[in-house]
């Protein structure tokens, strides 16, 4: 069975449409890589996927293990094994990251009816976890982001999603602003999480990211659909040629 | 005009004064008499006076309280009040009057004096300040205080003391047989190089009465020595509560202020501080956790009366349903208070669209080498901060109670006499988690 299958969906921001008519199948275990040109709504549709409240679908639905998303608050979407990593992750003064962790991880497993962690298995787990990203103990201790550099921030929703273990991550721009090295942490972190039940949709704007996080479907995204379909090839070729090219083709595909 | 109202309880006032005219122990007397006069003249404020604009009393007043009788709370009753080392040092008022059996006075460390007030009306430092650190010349509230009140904490702190033991003072409402009123007094008093922590709580056995509490704490701080005094509202949502508390601080002094306020259906703070002479300084912090129909007035009053003397002031406050907050901050600088920094900041959440906010910071400087700041902000809670915390599986009403529990924390964080710090987030929490159900 399909994890998510996004039919036909359509969605607007104020009185702007943004996505319109997008469908995409990912099945478990798979990773899928959606690029495209600024402004094609690639940022928007992982905030429809997550729950954000500023977009209104206007079309089509969204399945996840089966079961209609949209319907779902985004705290239900999460528990439901949902995992957004956040282009610009919030800071959040006075909450420290394990205080947090803790209670996510937590209203997490009571919506599954399993016992609340305590503080020695919860630091068990969270030691096992910061290795992955290479999250130093301070770091759990900082307020969620807060100071943190760009690179720090991207690691820490890597870290969370590692913690939270979800079925389904959607990572929006997680390289953008990263430096090679910061870069090469991130996509370890992803790498380490793989496995046959769990899926990736990496949302980005450069093929850079997906020399590190192979691919096994690569999606250009414009004007609010997908356009084009192919294997890691493609995300090469649009290094390339940029994507000027695909824009003619759609313009082509258009006239005729 | 006065209404009707307001004259009946005044002379309600008067008639209680007489009953316990016998009572007051003769040094005290020509100033509680002179009080009485004060009351007389001064009545009490409408909300045409501007500092009680926002705050009016006329409900206070057509409430018919008495004193209570005599105390009769037991030790479980007041479990729950009590942080856990309170067994150290603790008064513990009942309606206002003392409660011995239920205090712990035994084990008091050489240097510090601490009791109720009435047994020490001959000390020194008791003569020499009470009565002359909070104004009741002008003040209608302090002038009742002073005219009514029995007992009350005496601290005092000889030269150079200090101790890690805090002293818990713990005041407890009873109406539970008829409205009551209290007044309790206190004075602390710190000698040079002497250093205090203590915590005043006020709490309320429940109730469908009200009790109305008219406290007012004198605080008078030597060179070089400091106090930490935190000050913890946490009554029933149907009582009312008006506080007086004024420090003068001399040189090198400091003052840790902390007022928290978590219940209580009319609660009017008025905090005085005056820096009276050079390098003082004056850290006060407040914090507002309302809900419900609660209506909070955090007035203060900072005298920069001195050069080089420091004040900072943060206030904050998380206001739900109905509830209703003010802060009225005046910094006042003297033209001979050169070199004076004075900072205040008053920041609020609004949870409701039904919970407002009146902030007021105001600065008066007559001095030309200063730095003062004000400001205040009022907003809600940040979707953004929401969002990511809902997303990552954390409930609407968890999420909120943690992003406003931090906003609190910055000011509970200040508070450094450690068991009664974690006791006041315990109730602030629960008070959050509840409130967002």
């Amino acid at each position: 069975m399909s994890l998510l299958e996004i039919k036909n969906l359509k969605a607007r921001v104020e009185d702007k449409d943004i996505l319109n008519g997008i469908t995409l199948t990912v099945k478990p275990g798979e990773v899928h890589a959606i690029m495209g040109p600024n402004g094609s709504g690639k940022s928007t549709l992982a905030s429809v996927l997550a729950g954000r409240d500023e977009y209104e679908v206007t079309g089509g639905e969204v399945l996840f293990n089966g079961k209609d998303l949209l319907d779902l608050s985004p705290e239900d979407r999460a528990r439901q094994g949902m995992f957004l990593a956040f282009q610009y992750p919030v800071e959040i003064p006075g909450v420290t990251n394990a205080n947090f962790l803790k209670t996510a991880l937590n209203e997490i497993r009571k919506s599954k009816n399993l016992q609340p962690l305590d503080s020695k298995d919860f630091l068990i787990l969270m030691r096992e976890k910061m290795k992955l990203v290479e999250i130093d103990k301070a770091m759990t201790q900082r307020s969620v982001n807060e100071g943190f550099s760009g690179g720090e921030k991207k690691r820490n929703e890597i870290f969370q999603m590692a913690m939270l273990e979800p079925q389904l991550a959607i990572l929006d721009e997680t390289d953008s602003g990263l430096d090679i090295d910061a870069l090469r942490v991130v996509a370890n972190g992803v790498n380490a999480l793989r496995n046959k039940e769990r899926s990736f949709v990496v949302i980005t704007h450069y093929q850079r990211l997906l020399d590190y996080i192979v691919p096994d479907f690569v999606h250009v995204l414009y004007n609010g659909r997908i356009v084009k379909s192919g294997n890691k090839d493609l995300a090469l070729e649009l290094e390339e040629k940029g994507y000027d090219w695909i824009k003619e083709e759609v313009a082509e595909g258009a006239k005729i | 005009m006065k209404s009707q109202g307001v004259e009946t309880s005044n002379t309600d006032y008067l008639r209680q004064f007489q009953e316990g005219e016998s009572k007051i122990i003769p040094q005290l007397l020509e100033l509680k008499k002179q009080a009485l006069t004060n009351f007389e003249k001064l009545g009490f404020p409408t909300t045409k006076n501007e500092e009680w604009k926002y705050t009016n009393v006329a409900g206070i007043l057509k409430s018919k309280f008495n004193q209570a009788g005599e105390p009769g709370l037991s030790v479980n009753d007041i479990k729950y009040f009590l942080p856990e080392d309170a067994k150290s040092i603790l008064l513990v008022f009942e309606n206002g009057k003392f409660n011995k059996k239920l205090s712990h006075i035994e084990n008091i460390p050489a240097g510090l004096t601490v009791g109720d007030i009435s047994e020490f009306s001959t000390h020194h430092a008791v003569v020499n300040h009470l009565g002359k650190i909070a104004h009741h010349k002008n003040e209608s509230f302090v002038a009742l205080n002073t005219a009514m009140f029995h007992q009350g904490a005496f601290i005092y702190a000889d030269k150079k003391f200090t101790s890690d033991q805090s002293i818990h003072l713990l005041f407890v409402n009873d109406a539970r047989k008829s409205p009551t009123v209290s007044y309790p007094r206190n004075l602390v008093v710190a000698e040079n190089g002497s250093s205090l922590k203590i915590s005043e709580s006020y709490y309320s056995m429940d109730s469908a009465e009200s009790s109305f509490c008219n406290s007012v704490t004198e605080m008078f701080i030597h060179d070089n020595a400091s106090v930490e005094f935190c000050k913890n509202e946490s009554e029933n949502n149907n009582d009312f509560h008006i506080d007086y508390t004024s420090a003068f601080l001399q040189r090198d002094s400091v003052l840790n202020m902390h007022t928290i306020t978590s219940g209580g259906k009319i609660v009017r703070n008025n905090l005085r501080i005056e820096l009276l002479k050079e390098n003082g300084s004056a850290h006060l912090n407040g914090l507002m956790v309302t809900n419900g129909e609660t209506h909070v007035d955090n007035h203060s009053f900072v005298d920069h009366a001195s050069p080089n003397c420091y004040s900072n002031e943060l206030y904050k406050g998380v206001l739900d349903d109905k509830s209703h907050g003010i802060f009225n901050g005046r910094i006042y600088v003297r033209r001979d208070a050169q070199k004076t920094n004075a900072y205040q900041s008053n920041k609020n959440i609004l949870l409701s669209d039904e919970a407002s906010v009146n902030s007021k910071p105001q600065l008066e400087i007559y001095a030309d080498d200063v730095k003062c700041s004000h400001g205040a902000t009022t907003g809600q809670l940040d979707p953004e901060a929401m969002f990511y915390l809902r997303s990552r599986g954390i409930s609407e009403n968890e999420s909120r109670a943690l992003l406003t529990s931090a906003f609190a924390e910055e000011i509970l964080d200040r508070i450094t006499i450690v068991s009664q710090r974690e006791k006041i987030k315990d109730l602030i929490h629960s008070r959050l988690k509840k409130g967002s159900e």
